[in-house]
């Protein structure tokens, strides 16, 4: 299956340094957001929870590959981290982290073992099927899983000390943004790695990567996992963040919104996968804030727009007219 | 399980079928002949409900007998299909046949937002309901057991002549002809003089008259919210992908075995429910990736 | 007599009614490059095909060093040091000519660590050198899909050669490359390999090739070999000029 623009490499770096530049400026201007717009840090780190699971559908892009299901492993992450509280009250923070990341990496390479035999619409539909058995579970088994109302994640520890809310949720911020640059510097070297390179021609050919020697169901089962475990990290942020997991964690509308954030912030991309979040939940809250009923109208086709006239999505756009901008300066 | 349980559970499964099959219908037709796994799908079947909903009571309180509600539901369906359907393929998805799959499924799950919102802005959130026509057609029994008419005759029977009549309207006319050579070789049937715009357009045309259809006829079995195109649409894929992507007969096959499934689990072990379909479609394309009917062109390696 | 390096033993395999090997029993000798030649259709490359586990014969066998490998998928028997080169270039459509060759290094020394660079692992070097072998240095920045089809060629069998197989199995190895060039190529890829001590065997079409840079040439026709010895002596049997080279122009 073809799939969307999401080159093994960048398009050709002109001015890498300003790329570096911007990224410093964005993550520094999320970074003063506790003190410069308070009332935006909740949105913001949800946002940063949500980007974080994007990048594991990124990795798949990478592969040519989507999966319709890649909620299943930002709920078992969030649903883990909750069910270790329930039983350990006054647990760590990061042991919280671990936990859940740890319980999607398990279910990640579970699942994984079956589903990277496949490719195209049938790899993205099983993965569907999956997170869809997790979420009737998760809605039904009332008595374990708390149903429809779903678990309470109550505020957990931080290296020993109980924090007040305002206190915990600024660590809570800082650790989201640290994850994000320490994941995603991950990612991006991942990538560029020996490892990720064979994983990513499975999207060109499959056929030469077997003569190479290499299983191509093992390369993708690597990136499978680095998927589940950045989606399982997403879950956990955003459990901790809302203090509460429910079912809907494994919907496949948040699957489907996954991907969608993916191709609207510029797939393939580690930025954009997290541009593509901070869009996202400003749209979401703003416009139901303002225009109630028509959020979904608004994303859904501001989706339009992009896929019909920049289907680089948003970092597509600012790369273009990067470009533009340098070609004008050469033509001086 | 005695004897009324079974004859319950399996009567449940029949009317659950014929309702999730005839939404699956139009959905692996659209697959099948213009490879777009169609999300707003469920949109167009919630739609349906709502305006059959909202024409029935209309025609109610105009005085006008329960009957009508039937032929309403044909206007419900007509409408969705012509209204919504046809702008859908004709300003969007005419645009997108040579981009990627994934573009294609985003679209429609950017159109399947869109028409979510508008739903709720035309008819709100409250639920309605609406079971004029399901009453008006009374009840039978049969093995013991009393259940509508509506459900277990009216609804398989629509399902059974939607089917036939599929089959019958590809394989012997005309135009059911030029829709498959499209669907076999579409560059091929273009440079034989074969419009495959206006094959395209028609197909998407009947395939969302089908939603709108289906959503319809599931209008008074059921009270009508805000969400239940949602549920219906990933259970609509769960049939299609488990029959096979385009498989028309398969999807009725797949239909009944997911909706006896369901419904024998409801009188099992009730928790477990909701998640036989995907259970099923799990359990089938791990053994046949290709869905139940498919050809094998699904694995890769 | 030592194992041959690649021994078929009664290999049959049949495409519904027709019969594309036709119990073929063929030995090749470590440092013999060998060609094959023959009409279109004779079954050629489903011979490759089925050396390299892509096909499963319905009958018969093959051993590489002694070792059946029959039932072995094509990654396993690459890992036992046999690569392959197309008729039809296989490379990464998204990645430079230069990224090929890493890439195919990476997967012969089973890189694992995910912080390290692909285009700065040490074997850049010997990449390098393979590309200048084939005469592509010159390209080894642009994308795959920019090449010309001798080029993409080239790339191909330099990808197989980065492997460092003992049997290189080549399909058409100079068809697509500009003719002023075959020869050259043909000089250099055949020294690198006697250099590196691989064996090849190669479909051709151009009897010049076969002549200059084959040690042994075998004929095939109809799903078997209808005739095997030095090219002097195949090429100027009669049948062969009859069936293979058609009239001498």
């Amino acid at each position: 299956m073809d799939t969307v623009s999401s080159s093994a490499r960048p398009q050709a770096d002109r001015a890498p340094g300003l790329r570096l530049l911007a990224t410093l400026l964005g993550v520094a201007a999320l970074a003063v957001v506790p003190f410069v717009a308070p009332t935006m840090q909740l949105l913001v780190n949800l946002a940063l929870a949500k980007g974080l699971a994007v990048m594991g559908v990124t990795v798949l892009l990478r592969a040519g590959q989507v999966s319709f299901g890649h909620a299943l492993y930002f709920a078992v992450a969030a649903y883990g981290g909750a069910f270790l509280m329930t039983a350990m009250p006054g647990a760590d923070l990061l042991l919280v982290l671990v936990v859940g990341v740890a319980g999607a990496t398990v279910s990640g390479l579970l699942v994984g073992l079956f589903v990277v035999r496949y490719r195209g619409i049938f790899f993205g539909m099983l993965n569907l099927a999956f997170s869809m058995i997790f979420w009737s579970i998760l809605e039904k088994f009332y008595h374990v899983t708390g149903g429809a109302d779903g678990i309470r994640l109550p505020r957990p520890t931080v290296l020993g000390m109980e924090l007040g809310r305002a206190d915990f949720e600024l660590i809570l911020f800082y650790l989201s943004i640290a994850l994000m640059l320490g994941l995603g510097w991950f990612t991006i070297r991942w990538f560029a790695s020996p490892v990720g390179q064979l994983f990513q021609t499975i999207k060109t050919n499959e056929t030469r990567l077997e003569y190479l020697g290499v299983s191509p169901r093992r390369a993708l089962l690597s990136g499978y996992l680095l998927s589940a475990v950045l989606c399982g990290a997403g879950g956990v942020i955003m459990g901790v963040a809302q203090g509460v997991v429910t079912p809907e964690y494994a919907w496949w509308i948040r699957s489907g919104e996954m991907v969608f954030i993916a191709v609207l912030g510029g797939s393939g991309s580690v930025q954009g996968a997290f541009i593509g979040a901070l869009i996202y939940e400003f749209v979401r809250t703003y416009a139901s804030a303002f225009a109630g009923d028509v959020w979904q109208m608004l994303l859904g086709g501001f989706l339009l727009v992009i896929i019909l006239f920049a289907p680089r999505g948003v970092i597509g756009i600012v790369e273009a007219l990067g470009r533009r901008g340098t070609r004008s300066e050469d033509a001086k | 399980m005695n004897l009324t349980i079974f004859v319950l559970a399996l009567f449940d499964g029949i009317a659950y079928a014929a309702l999730v099959f005839i939404v699956a219908l139009g959905l692996t037709l659209i697959f099948g002949v213009m490879r777009i796994l169609n999300v707003a799908h469920g949109s167009l079947y919630a739609i349906g409900a709502y305006a059959t909903v909202s024409l029935t009571g209309a025609f109610l309180s105009m005085g006008f007998a329960p009957v009508f509600a039937f032929p309403l539901m044909l206007v419900s369906a007509i409408l969705v299909g012509v209204l919504l359907g046809g702008p859908i393929e004709w300003l969007l998805l005419r645009r997108i046949y040579d981009k990627p799959e994934v573009l294609q499924l985003l679209v429609t799950f950017a159109v399947f937002m869109i028409l979510e919102d508008v739903q709720r802005l035309v008819w709100g959130s409250q639920p309605y309901f609406q079971a004029a026509a399901l009453q008006s057609l009374g009840n039978v029994t049969l093995f013991g057991v009393t259940y509508t008419v509506y459900q277990l005759i009216l609804l398989p029977a629509v399902a059974l002549a939607l089917l036939l009549g599929l089959r019958f309207f590809l394989r012997r006319t005309v135009i059911g002809k030029l829709i498959l050579a499209t669907t076999e070789d579409r560059e091929a049937a273009q440079s034989i003089g074969i419009d495959a715009d206006k094959v395209f357009l028609l197909t998407f045309i009947v395939g969302a008259a089908l939603a709108g259809l289906g959503g319809a006829l599931a209008s008074p079995t059921t009270s009508i919210l805000p969400g239940m195109g949602a549920d219906m649409i990933v259970l609509s894929f769960a049939v299609v992908a488990t029959a096979g992507l385009g498989q028309i007969e398969g999807a009725a096959l797949t239909a009944l075995l997911i909706g006896l499934g369901r419904s024998f689990a409801v009188y099992v072990w009730p928790e477990t429910a909701v998640l036989v379909p995907y259970l099923i479609m799990v359990l089938v394309l791990l053994v046949r990736p290709e869905g139940l009917f498919g050809s094998p062109a699904a694995r890769k390696i | 007599m030592s194992t041959p390096l690649l021994e078929t033993r009664n290999l049959e395999i049949r495409f519904g009614g027709v019969i594309a090997a036709n119990d073929v029993s063929l030995t090749i000798e470590s440092g013999r490059n060998l060609a094959i030649i023959g009409p279109n259709g004779a079954g050629k490359t489903t011979f490759l095909n089925i050396c390299t586990g892509w096909l499963k014969p319905t009958r018969g066998q093959v051993l590489f060093e002694g070792k059946d490998i029959t039932p072995l998928p094509p990654r396993k028997i690459v890992r036992r040091g046999v690569a392959r080169a197309f008729q039809i270039p296989q490379l990464f459509t998204e990645h430079t000519a230069l990224e090929n060759l890493l890439i195919a290094v990476a997967a012969r020394e089973g890189l694992r660590n995910p912080l390290q660079d692909l285009h700065r692992i040490p074997e850049r070097d010997e990449v390098m050198h393979l590309l200048e072998m084939v005469n592509c240095a010159d390209v080894a920045e642009r994308p795959v899909v920019e090449l010309s089809e001798g080029q993409r060629k080239l790339i191909d069998i330099a990808v197989a050669l980065a492997l460092k197989p003992r049997l290189l199995l080549m399909d058409e190895p100079t068809s697509g490359v500009a003719s002023s060039q075959k020869h050259r190529i043909m000089e250099i890829l055949v020294g690198a390999l006697a250099q590196a001590q691989v064996t090849s065997v190669f479909v051709e079409h151009d009897m010049g090739i076969v002549e200059k840079y084959a040690d042994e040439v075998a004929v095939w026709n109809a799903g078997n070999v209808q005739l095997r010895g030095t090219p002097r002596e195949v090429l100027e049997h009669p049948d062969v000029i009859r069936d293979v080279i058609g009239e001498v122009v």
